[in-house]
C-alpha cells in the first residue's frame, strides 16, 4: 500500500510540472564521463502506434454509436473542453481530427495516462515541446475514455480544423 | 489552558523555587535519553515512508486541530474547525462561514481543547474525531475521510465547555459540561446570588448520526465548576464520571475560594437511567436557543436555530447522579481499560485517588451514603476508594493506561510523569518532563485497548526548549517510549496554538479510507460549472456571479467587464481537476477577505465589493504547474451607472450582454 501511494504521490508531482522521470542508467559500458540518458527505455511496436496506457489490444471501433457519442460529448464538455476544442488550437491541439493523426487506441491511452505518455512516447513528448503545457490526468474509466473518443470520431465528419 | 492562568502562574513561581525547574536548563537534554543516537533511530521514518501514528493534536487557543504524526511529530495538516482560517478560507467563504455560525452571532474564534475519535466497542475506530469549543460552547465532528469539519451543534445552558467531548465505548453520545455555573436559563441577576441561582449542567449529546447531532439530553447539577469527565466501559459501560470543583460555590477569587475543602466531586451519571427517565416522562422540555451548523451533500455550510431542549433534574429522576467524593479540586477523570478503576487528578492532593466501580454499584446498594446535595446521594469514600497511590508528583492532573497493567499520571507543578501499577498502587518509575505537563496521550489510552508504545506529554511551559523566538513560543510536546519497564525520552517537537489534549490512532486505520478528489459528476453546489462551456457572468440587480473554472493552467473567464463600483461580486471557482493534490487558489487585488482554496471537483465562493473604478488582477494562489505564473486574469471595475455591458471570456473571445 505504502508504495502504491508513493508512486501515486510521484505521479502527481511530475502531473504538476516537477520534471521527468527517473532516468535508466544503462550497464555495462565503461565511460570517462555519464552518456546522455533518454527518459523512458525502449517502446514496444505496439506502444509505438498505440500509446502507452491501459488499452493493450487495438480499439475496433465498429459501427458509429449516436448515443455512445452524445455520453462522450458531455464528459468532453465537463473534463476536456478547458483545454481542447473541436476545430482550433486552444490550451492543446484541436481534436476535431485526431483520428487523421492517431490510432483509436492511442487517443484513449492519451486520455487514461497522459502522464506516462508525455514522459515516454515521442509522439506525446513532441506534442508537449510545442504545446508546453502537460495534459492533466482527468480520472476517466475506460469506457469514458472510449466514449469520448466516439464522439471524437463522430464530430469529425462536422467540423472544419484549421491547421 | 486547563485551569486558570493566575493559578498555573501561581503554581509555576512555586515550582521555580520549590525544584527549581528554570534552573535546570540543561537537565533532559542528553542525560535522560537512553543515548541520542538509539532515541534518533526510533523516531526516524525516512524520506518517502510512513509515520505508524495520526495523532490529532487541540490547537488550545488556535481554536483548530493540528495533525502530527508520530513517532516523527512532522505536522501534517491544520484542520480548522472553531477559527476562521485565512490559508484556506475556512469561516470566510460562502461555503464555510455558516459552520462558525452561534446563537451570539458570527464568532470568528475559540478555544479547543480535547479531541475524541469516535469509538466502537470501546476502541477508537477512525471514523470522526470530535473536538469542544471552551468559550462558546460548542462540540464539532471532523469526518476522517476528508479531514474536514461537518458539523457544529452548540450546547445550550452552559458556558465554559471544557468537559467535552468525552465519548461512550459505542459512540452513542457525547458529553459537554459547564466549567462555568451561570443562571439557568440565562438572565440578568446580581453575581452575588450564585449559591441560589447558578446551576451547572451536564449535556449528552447524540453523536453516531452524522447531520443529526442533537442535545439528548441535559441534567441540572448544582452550581459547581464542571472540569472533565470518562465514560466508562466494560463493566461500568453505561456510566460517565464527571469531575468537578468548586462546591464552596466562590463565585469570586476561585484561587483561594474555591481550594477549601477537603473534597470535591466526582459526579457518577447512569446516562442508561438518564434515557428510562426520558422514556417515562420525568424529563421537561426547556426553551432554548441554540445553533446547529451543517456541512451536507452539497459541500455547503447551512445553520438551523433550535429551540429547545429536554432537561432533567436528579430530584425527579431517582438513581440518576450520584456524588464520589475526591480530595482536593480533582481535574481528570479517567477509567482503565477494565473499567473497574476511576482515576482521579486531584490537583492539590497528595495522592492519586482510585474509585472502585465495582465498590460504588455496592455502596449505592447498601446506600452507604454520607450526605445528599439537590436530592444528588454523596457516597462514603471510604466504602468506594480502590486506593490511593503515594507519592505521585505535585500536582497531578491527567491518567492514561498502556494496555499491560500501568496507569501514567502527569504531575503538573513537579513537571513529571509517574507510571504506577493497577495492582498495587505503587509508582514504579517517574521521569521529568520540560515544562509543567497538563494532558498526556498514549494512542488509545482511554480506550478499551491502548497501544501503548509511545505516550506524548503535553507540556504548558516551553521555556528554553528550542531556539528562542522573542515573547511568544510555541508550545512543546515530547515523546516518550513507554514500551520497556523504564519510560524512555525520545524527542521534543513544537506544536500548533496549545496543545491541550491529544489523540492518536494506528495509521492503517485511517489510511486507506482518505479521499483524494471530489468528484465533478457529483458537484452539487448550485453555482458549480460544470465543464469550461458553462462559465459565465450574470447579474441580478447589484450582485454579479462569476461562474468560472480553473484548471492548470488558466481560469474561464479570465477577462471580465462590466461589473461596477458597490456591486456585490460573488466569485464561484470551480476546480476541474480530477487528479490528487491539484487544488487551485483564488484572489483578487483589493478584496477584503482571504483567498479561496479549491479542492479539484469543488466549487467554492469569495465574495467581494469593489470600491475604486480601475482594472483588478486575479490569480492563481496555490502553485499548480509550471505556468502557474501564468493563470490570472483581469476584472474591470467600472464608476456606478457607467452602463458598460456585461462582458466575459478566456483566449480573447467575449461574450457580451447588454447593460441592464
Amino acid at each position: 500500500m505504502n508504495r502504491l501511494l508513493t508512486i501515486l504521490a510521484v505521479a502527481s508531482a511530475l502531473t504538476a510540472g516537477c520534471g521527468g522521470g527517473a532516468p535508466e542508467q544503462e550497464s555495462g559500458e565503461e565511460q570517462a564521463a555519464p552518456a546522455p540518458v533518454a527518459a523512458g527505455g525502449e517502446l514496444t511496436d505496439f506502444q509505438l502506434e498505440h500509446g502507452i496506457g491501459p488499452v493493450t489490444e487495438p480499439v475496433q471501433l465498429g459501427e458509429p454509436d449516436e448515443e455512445l457519442a452524445a455520453a462522450g460529448e458531455q464528459i468532453f464538455n465537463l473534463k476536456c473542453m478547458a483545454c481542447h476544442r473541436l476545430e482550433d488550437r486552444y490550451i492543446g491541439p484541436p481534436l476535431g481530427d485526431v483520428l487523421d493523426r492517431r490510432t483509436p487506441t492511442y487517443v484513449m491511452n492519451m486520455m487514461l495516462n497522459p502522464t506516462g505518455m508525455t514522459e515516454r512516447h515521442p509522439d506525446a513528448k513532441a506534442v508537449l515541446a510545442e504545446y508546453l503545457a502537460p495534459m492533466p490526468n482527468q480520472d476517466l474509466t475506460v469506457e469514458e475514455a472510449r466514449s469520448v473518443l466516439e464522439y471524437l470520431r463522430l464530430a469529425a465528419t462536422k467540423v472544419d480544423v484549421e491547421q | 489552558m486547563s485551569f486558570r492562568r493566575n493559578a498555573i502562574l501561581g503554581l509555576v513561581t512555586v515550582a521555580a523555587i520549590g525544584i527549581g525547574i528554570f534552573a535546570c536548563q540543561t537537565t533532559g537534554r542528553s542525560t535522560d535519553l537512553v543515548s541520542a543516537r538509539d532515541a534518533a533511530a526510533a523516531v526516524y521514518v525516512p524520506p518517502g515512508e510512513y509515520d505508524e501514528f495520526y495523532a490529532f493534536m487541540s490547537g488550545g487557543f488556535s481554536g483548530n486541530l493540528t495533525v502530527m504524526g508520530l513517532p516523527s511529530g512532522r505536522l501534517l495538516k491544520t484542520v480548522p474547525v472553531f477559527s476562521q482560517f485565512p490559508e484556506n478560507g475556512w469561516g470566510y467563504n460562502e461555503e464555510t462561514k455558516a459552520m462558525l455560525q452561534t446563537s451570539y452571532g458570527f464568532a470568528a474564534w475559540d478555544d479547543s481543547h480535547h479531541p475524541e475519535l469516535s469509538m466502537t466497542d470501546g476502541v477508537p475506530d477512525g471514523r470522526w474525531i470530535f473536538i469542544n469549543a471552551n468559550n462558546t460552547p460548542r462540540i464539532a465532528r471532523i469526518d476522517l475521510t476528508e479531514f474536514e469539519t461537518k458539523e457544529i451543534l452548540e450546547i445550550p445552558n452552559s458556558a465554559g465547555n471544557h468537559g467535552s467531548p468525552f465519548i461512550t465505548p459505542n459512540s452513542e453520545y457525547i458529553v459537554a459540561t459547564t466549567r462555568f455555573s451561570v443562571p439557568v436559563p440565562n438572565r440578568d441577576m446580581p453575581i452575588s446570588e450564585y449559591a441560589s441561582n447558578f446551576k451547572g449542567m451536564l449535556s449528552f449529546v447524540r453523536a453516531n448520526d452524522p447531520g443529526n447531532m442533537d442535545v439528548a439530553f441535559q441534567i441540572i447539577v448544582p452550581g459547581y465548576n464542571y472540569d472533565l469527565a470518562h465514560a466508562g466501559k466494560g463493566p461500568s459501560h453505561g456510566w460517565m464520571f464527571f469531575t468537578s470543583y468548586n462546591a464552596e460555590e466562590a463565585h469570586t477569587l476561585l484561587e483561594v475560594n474555591a481550594s477549601k475543602r477537603d473534597k470535591d466531586f466526582i459526579a457518577a451519571v447512569d446516562w442508561r437511567r438518564a434515557e428510562e427517565c426520558v422514556a417515562q416522562g420525568s424529563a421537561r422540555s426547556m426553551p432554548a436557543r441554540y445553533v446547529h451548523n451543517y456541512k451536507g451533500e452539497d459541500r455547503i455550510a447551512r445553520s438551523e436555530m433550535r429551540e429547545s431542549v429536554t432537561v432533567l433534574e436528579p430530584a425527579t429522576c431517582e438513581r440518576l447522579v450520584y456524588f464520589l467524593p475526591t480530595p482536593k479540586s480533582p481535574h481528570g477523570v479517567d477509567v482503565d481499560p477494565t473499567g473497574e478503576f476511576i482515576v482521579a487528578g486531584g490537583k492539590l492532593a497528595t495522592v492519586i485517588p482510585v474509585h472502585s466501580f465495582s465498590k460504588m454499584i455496592a455502596a449505592i446498594e447498601e446506600q452507604k451514603f454520607e450526605g445528599e446535595v439537590d436530592g444528588i446521594p454523596v457516597l462514603q469514600y471510604d466504602a468506594i476508594i480502590a486506593g490511593e497511590v503515594p507519592d505521585p508528583g505535585l500536582g497531578p492532573l491527567h491518567t492514561e493506561f498502556d494496555g499491560r497493567g500501568f496507569a501514567y499520571t502527569t504531575a503538573f507543578i513537579s513537571s513529571e510523569i509517574v507510571k504506577w501499577s493497577l495492582e498495587t498502587f505503587q509508582v514504579v518509575d517517574r521521569i521529568p518532563v520540560y515544562y509543567s505537563v497538563g494532558h498526556l496521550m498514549i494512542p488509545g489510552g482511554d480506550s478499551r485497548q491502548p497501544w501503548g508504545k509511545y505516550l506524548v506529554a503535553l507540556n504548558k511551559m516551553t521555556k528554553d526548549r528550542y531556539l528562542p523566538t522573542g515573547p511568544e513560543l510555541a508550545h512543546s510536546a515530547q515523546l516518550i517510549d513507554i514500551s520497556g519497564d523504564k519510560m524512555r525520552l525520545l524527542l521534543d517537537f513544537p506544536t500548533m496554538g496549545e496543545p491541550h489534549y491529544a489523540q492518536a490512532i494506528p495509521a492503517e486505520l485511517i489510511l486507506e479510507k482518505q479521499l483524494r478528489l471530489y468528484r465533478l459528476s457529483e458537484n452539487r453546489n448550485p453555482f458549480a460549472t460544470m465543464g469550461e462551456g458553462a462559465a459565465k457572468v450574470t447579474r441580478e440587480g447589484r450582485r454579479v456571479h462569476v461562474q468560472m473554472t480553473a484548471i492548470r493552467s488558466h481560469f474561464a473567464p479570465d477577462n471580465i467587464e462590466g461589473v461596477e463600483v458597490g456591486d456585490t461580486v460573488y466569485f464561484h471557482v470551480t476546480n476541474l481537476e480530477q487528479d490528487w493534490d491539484v487544488p487551485h487558489g483564488f484572489a483578487t487585488l483589493g478584496m477584503e477577505t482571504a483567498e479561496l482554496l479549491i479542492m479539484p471537483g469543488d466549487t467554492r465562493t469569495l465574495t467581494w465589493v469593489p470600491k475604486q473604478p480601475g482594472i483588478y488582477p486575479f490569480y492563481c494562489t496555490d502553485f499548480c504547474s509550471a505556468l502557474h505564473q501564468e493563470m490570472q486574469g483581469y476584472i474591470r471595475i467600472s464608476p456606478r451607472g457607467s452602463g458598460v455591458p456585461l462582458a466575459w471570456g478566456t483566449g480573447g473571445r467575449l461574450t457580451t450582454q447588454a447593460a441592464n
